[in-house]
C-alpha cells in the first residue's frame, strides 16, 4: 500500500490548516489538527481512490477538530460543568427578579461599509477571545463548526440542558460584549 | 398553557431556537412575546447577526489563500509522519 502522504500534505495541507483554523481559531491547535489528520490518514484503510483525497482528509479533520474542542472542555474542572446553574450567577445578571431585562438589548447591525465590517468582525473576534474557554469551545462547535446539538451532547458527554445553558451563556456574553465595544466604540 | 413569557424565558427560547426546532407551544408563546416586546425582538436579531457573522468569519479564513502552514510547521508534521510510518 503506497499512499502519497507527502503529496497529501503538499497538496492539501494549507487548505486543511485554514479549515481547522477557521474552526479552532488557534494556530497551534490548527497545526495539531492537521498533523493528527495526516497520522490518522496513514493508518486508515478507508480511502477509496474514487473519492477525492481532499474530501476524505477533510472528513477526518472534522472529527479531529471535535476531539480537540472536547479536550478543551474536559480540561476544565468537572465541577465547573456540573455546577453550571448554581455556581455562576452570570445568567441572572441580565434580568431583574421578575425576568425583565436590566439593560434592554440595543440594535446591532452589520455595517454596510467594508472597512466598518472589518472592524465589526474584529471586535466580535475579540469578544470570542474573552469568553471562558469551555464556553468558547462549545460555541465554536455549534455556531461555527455547525455540529448539531445531539452530537454535541454525545461527543462532550453532557446533557442537553448543560449544552443549552452553555450555549445560552456564550451567546449572552458575546452580544453584551458587542454592545459594549461596538455600539459604544 | 401559560401564554405570557418573561423576557428571561423568551431569551432562553430564542437561544434554543438556533439549535433545535421549537415545540408548537414555545413557538406560539415566543411569537406572541416578540409581537409586544421590542427588547427581545432586538435580542433575537442580535443572536442571528452573531451567528451569520461567525459563519462569515469562518468562510473568510477558509478562503484566505495567504493563510498557510509555515515551512517549520510542515517540517514538524512531516517529521511526525516519518516517525509514525516506520
Amino acid at each position: 500500500m503506497n499512499k502519497n502522504v507527502n503529496d497529501w500534505l503538499n497538496d492539501h495541507g494549507d487548505y486543511l490548516y485554514r479549515f481547522a483554523l477557521a474552526r479552532l481559531r488557534d494556530p497551534h491547535q490548527a497545526e495539531d489538527a492537521v498533523q493528527e489528520t495526516m497520522l490518522a490518514a496513514i493508518k486508515s484503510d478507508s480511502f477509496e481512490g474514487d473519492s477525492s483525497a481532499r474530501t476524505w482528509l477533510t472528513g477526518i479533520l472534522k472529527h479531529k477538530i471535535i476531539d480537540l474542542q472536547r479536550k478543551q472542555i474536559r480540561e476544565q474542572p468537572l465541577s465547573d460543568l456540573i455546577d453550571l446553574d448554581a455556581s455562576d450567577t452570570s445568567m441572572d445578571d441580565f434580568f431583574d427578579k421578575s425576568g425583565h431585562w436590566l439593560d434592554k438589548p440595543q440594535t446591532l447591525d452589520m455595517p454596510e461599509n467594508a472597512l466598518e465590517q472589518k472592524q465589526f468582525l474584529s471586535i466580535l473576534s475579540g469578544c470570542m477571545d474573552k469568553l471562558p474557554a469551555k464556553l468558547a469551545a462549545i460555541f465554536m462547535l455549534r455556531d461555527v463548526h455547525e455540529v448539531d446539538n445531539e452530537n454535541i451532547c454525545k461527543e462532550l458527554d453532557i446533557t442537553a440542558t448543560n449544552a443549552w445553558v452553555m450555549l445560552y451563556r456564550a451567546r449572552m456574553g458575546l452580544r453584551k460584549c458587542l454592545e459594549i465595544n461596538w455600539i459604544a466604540g | 398553557m401559560k401564554l405570557m413569557l418573561t423576557c428571561k424565558q423568551a431569551s432562553q427560547i430564542i437561544s434554543q431556537s438556533l439549535d433545535n426546532p421549537l415545540s408548537w407551544s414555545d413557538r406560539i408563546k415566543l411569537k406572541f412575546h416578540l409581537f409586544i416586546c421590542n427588547a427581545c425582538t432586538r435580542f433575537n436579531q442580535q443572536l442571528r447577526l452573531i451567528k451569520s457573522a461567525v459563519q462569515r468569519m469562518k468562510l473568510e479564513t477558509e478562503n484566505d489563500d495567504t493563510i498557510q502552514l509555515t515551512v517549520d510547521a510542515k517540517a514538524r508534521i512531516n517529521q511526525a509522519i516519518d516517525s509514525n510510518h516506520h
